[in-house]
């Protein structure tokens, strides 16, 4: 059974639709041809969107506080895996390497996609 | 000795230990497939090529997929509340209802990647269909397992048994939502 925590339960078809209009919204960013606004729109909402899922759908907030601590601390985590790995990664040379093999994918896919993704 | 099983009476973390365990699988899960997105990320920005690739996906699938999994989403949420009410029959009608969202999701993909496949993208295609199909496969077979313990559980709360499954259930098959709300941006928006 739930806990006494969870007595209180919000307009859950309310936050589903307000969660459906934000999906809609950013389904129809790529519409206006503005290539950030059309990142910010969907990875902004996606954050909006998880943030309303976890905070009313999962009751976050009405567990302790720890749980909520173990998931930021999860993400940190990831946050530090992108930092350590991703210079090596998104980087192609560096002061003494190179990673042509990736130079060259970069290069055969830009001239496949033609002028517009050089 | 109380016959209550120990998953719904010992509290020693605040919280019963069902609960605990879900939210410890949760934890392990933001690992898995942050892993996976983080390095999805990284190469997606060293890889501008990449766009053209992810320009092939089909963006009203992926939304329709998103909308199906926020309403399962809303069922889930609605079984707990009945289950919290102790209304076991109407939780696992909503359990079903939720598993009937997990199941269209699933077909829906399956109609999505065999127009892929048939169209020559397949996992060897390139770095990009690589992770496309690894990652919304894995995320497909949580999706796979959460319809299947689901249905479990929608027949012991037709029961009015172990209702407090329901919860747990419930805060996996979010889990599962927020892992798609992330997905459909970087595998279907971003072009």
């Amino acid at each position: 059974m739930s806990s006494p925590s969870h007595a209180h339960h919000p307009a859950y078809v309310k936050i589903w639709a307000v969660l459906v209009v934000l999906l809609i919204v950013s389904v129809l960013g790529p519409l206006t041809g503005i290539r950030w606004l059309m990142l910010l729109l969907a990875f902004g909402i996606a954050v909006v969107k998880a943030y309303l899922v976890a905070k009313n759908f999962m009751h976050v907030n009405s567990e302790p506080r720890w749980v909520a601590y173990l998931l930021i601390i999860c993400l940190a985590l990831v946050i530090v895996l992108f930092a350590g790995v991703a210079p090596d990664v998104m980087k192609h040379r560096g002061l003494s390497w190179e990673n042509r093999a990736a130079q060259q994918a970069v290069e055969a896919g830009s001239h496949a996609a033609g002028p517009a993704h050089e | 000795m109380s016959s209550r099983p120990i998953a719904t009476s010992r509290t020693a973390a605040g919280l019963p230990t069902a609960r605990l365990v879900t939210w410890w699988v949760i934890a392990s899960e933001i690992f898995i497939f942050g892993g996976l997105l983080a390095s999805y990320v990284m190469h997606r920005l060293g890889h501008p090529e990449w766009a053209a690739q992810a320009a092939h996906t089909h963006t009203w699938a992926g939304a329709l997929n998103t909308f199906v999994l926020l309403t399962s989403s809303l069922f889930a949420v609605l079984a707990h509340k009945a289950a919290g009410s102790g209304d076991g029959a109407r939780a696992a009608r909503l359990l079903r209802l939720t598993a009937l969202g997990g199941t269209t999701f699933l077909c829906v993909k399956a109609f999505e990647w065999t127009h892929e496949i048939k169209a020559g993208f397949v996992l060897s295609s390139g770095g990009f269909w690589s992770f496309y199909y690894t990652v919304a496969g894995l995320h497909g077979l949580h999706v796979l397992a959460g319809v299947i313990i689901m249905l479990f559980i929608a027949a012991d709360a037709a029961r009015n048994e172990e209702l407090q499954r329901v919860e747990c259930i419930g805060i996996y098959w979010h889990f599962v939502d927020i892992i798609w709300i992330f997905l459909f941006p970087l595998l279907y928006i971003a072009r």
